[in-house]
C-alpha cells in the first residue's frame, strides 16, 4: 500500500521537468537564467554545467545524510556544492575556453544558485541515492530547458538566429535590445505570464467540471 | 581620485548590480513590497558589501596566492563567518542598528550579489582602496534599484491590474522598463 502512495522515481523526475518547474513556476535561480541566456548555447552550457553540480551534490549528500550533523548541515552542503562547482569551473576552462569566457564568473555563481541549496535541504538530505538521482536529474532538466528556453527566444528575437543558425534572410532588423540586460527581464516576465495563462486556464477548467457534475446530480435530485 | 570616482559611479549607475548584472534577484523580487523596508535591505547590503571586499582583500593577499582553487570555497565561507560575527557585535553595542538591518543579514549573507562582489573585484585586481570604493558603489547601486522598484510597486498596489499580470511577471517586467532606463548611462563615459 505504502508503495504505491510513495511517488516513483520516474514521478519525481517528472515533476521537475514541468509541474514545479524551478525557473517558470517556483521562480528559482533567476540571477543565472537571466544573466548568461543572450543566446540559446550560452543557456545550454550553464543549464548543462548546473545540471553536473546538481546532481553530484546530490549524491554526496544523499550518501552522507546519516553523516552531516544537523547543526552545521547548510556549511556542509555549501563546501559539497562550491567543491563541485569548482570542478566544473576548471574542466569548462580547460575543454571550452570559449563557452568559460561568455559564462565568466556566472560558473562561479552556481554555488550560490538557491535551487541548488534548496533541493540538498529539502529533498536530497531526506532521501535514498536512487530518489534523490531522479530528482537532481529532473530538477535540474526542467532548469536546462528553461534557461534554452529563454536563450532561445532572446537569440532570435535579438540576433535572429537559432544556436548560431542564422534563421531569417537579410532584412530583418534584429530587436537588439532582447540580447541586452532588460531583454532577459522582458524575456523571463512574458513567460511568466504565458505560464500563469496556463495555470489559471486548468483551474478553469477543473472548476467548470465540478460544476457540470454539481448541476447535473441536482438535476438528477429534482427528477427523483 | 579620478579613477576612484569613476569606479564608484560606473558601479552605481552603469554596471548596476541588479538592473545589468542580475545579481541579487532573489531579495530584489522578493522583499520590495514596502518602501522602507526595501531601503532598509539596500543599507545592509552596503554594510555586508564592504565587509566581503575586506574579507576579498586579506583573502587574496595571504591565503588565495598559495591555494586559488580554494577561491570560492573561502570566499563563502569566510564571509559567511564574519558577517556572522559582526552581526553579534552589532546586537550587542547597537541594538538599535541591529533591529534596523539584523533580520536582512543572514538573508544576504549567501546572496549572489555578495560573492559576485568578490569574483569581480579579484578579476578586475582592485587592492584595497579600489575594492571599497566599488564595494560601496555597488552597494548604493543595489539600493538605488531596490528602492526604485518597491516604488514603483507601492503604486502598482492601489492602480487596477488584471489579475493574470500580478505578481512576479509584473515585477519582471517593471525591472526590464528600469533596466532600460539604466542602459541610458552606458554612454556617461564615452
Amino acid at each position: 500500500m505504502s508503495e504505491q502512495q510513495r511517488p516513483s522515481s520516474a514521478e519525481e523526475f517528472l515533476k521537475g521537468l514541468w509541474r514545479e518547474n524551478p525557473v517558470f513556476v517556483a521562480v528559482l535561480g533567476m540571477c543565472p537564467a537571466l544573466a548568461v541566456t543572450n543566446s540559446a548555447i550560452n543557456g545550454l552550457a550553464m543549464g548543462l554545467a548546473t545540471t553536473f553540480v546538481l546532481v553530484s551534490s546530490s549524491i554526496l549528500v544523499s550518501l552522507l545524510r546519516n553523516a552531516i550533523p544537523k547543526q552545521v548541515r547548510i556549511t556542509a552542503y555549501i563546501v559539497i556544492i562550491a567543491t563541485f562547482v569548482t570542478v566544473v569551473d576548471l574542466l569548462l576552462a580547460a575543454f571550452t575556453p570559449t563557452i568559460h569566457k561568455a559564462l565568466g564568473a556566472f560558473i562561479a555563481l552556481i554555488v550560490v544558485n538557491c535551487l541548488i541549496l534548496g533541493r540538498q535541504e529539502s529533498f536530497a538530505s531526506k532521501n535514498k541515492v536512487g530518489m534523490a538521482i531522479a530528482d537532481a536529474a529532473g530538477m535540474s532538466g526542467g532548469f536546462t530547458f528553461a534557461l534554452v528556453c529563454i536563450g532561445g527566444i532572446r537569440e532570435i528575437l535579438g540576433s535572429g538566429s537559432l544556436f548560431g543558425l542564422s534563421l531569417f534572410g537579410e532584412g530583418f532588423e534584429p530587436w537588439v535590445i532582447m540580447i541586452l540586460p532588460p531583454g532577459g527581464f522582458f524575456a523571463l516576465g512574458f513567460l511568466l505570464l504565458f505560464f500563469n495563462w496556463l495555470t489559471n486556464r486548468r483551474k478553469q477548467k477543473q472548476q467548470a467540471n465540478i460544476d457540470y457534475e454539481t448541476v447535473g446530480g441536482n438535476l438528477l435530485n429534482d427528477k427523483s | 581620485m579620478d579613477h576612484l570616482i569613476l569606479i564608484f559611479v560606473s558601479a552605481v549607475l552603469v554596471n548596476n548590480f541588479t538592473l545589468a548584472y542580475f545579481l541579487g534577484l532573489c531579495p530584489f523580487l522578493g522583499v520590495t513590497s514596502r518602501l522602507q523596508t526595501a531601503f532598509r535591505l539596500g543599507l545592509a547590503n552596503i554594510f555586508v558589501m564592504i565587509i566581503t571586499a575586506l574579507c576579498a582583500y586579506v583573502l587574496n593577499e595571504y591565503v588565495l596566492i598559495y591555494a586559488p582553487y580554494l577561491r570560492l570555497i573561502s570566499f563563502i565561507i569566510v564571509v559567511a563567518s564574519t558577517v556572522q560575527f559582526v552581526e553579534m557585535a552589532i546586537k550587542k553595542l547597537s541594538p538599535e542598528l541591529f533591529r534596523a538591518l539584523g533580520i536582512f543579514l543572514p538573508l544576504i549573507t549567501t546572496n549572489c550579489a555578495i560573492l559576485g562582489l568578490a569574483l569581480f573585484s579579484t578579476n578586475k585586481g582592485y587592492g584595497l582602496g579600489e575594492g571599497l570604493v566599488y564595494a560601496l558603489g555597488a552597494g548604493v547601486g543595489v539600493t538605488l534599484a531596490l528602492v526604485l522598484l518597491a516604488a514603483v510597486r507601492e503604486e502598482t498596489k492601489v492602480l487596477n491590474i488584471p489579475k493574470l499580470v500580478e505578481g512576479t511577471a509584473l515585477n519582471l517586467i517593471i525591472a526590464g522598463i528600469l533596466s532600460m532606463a539604466f542602459m541610458g548611462f552606458a554612454g556617461l563615459f564615452a
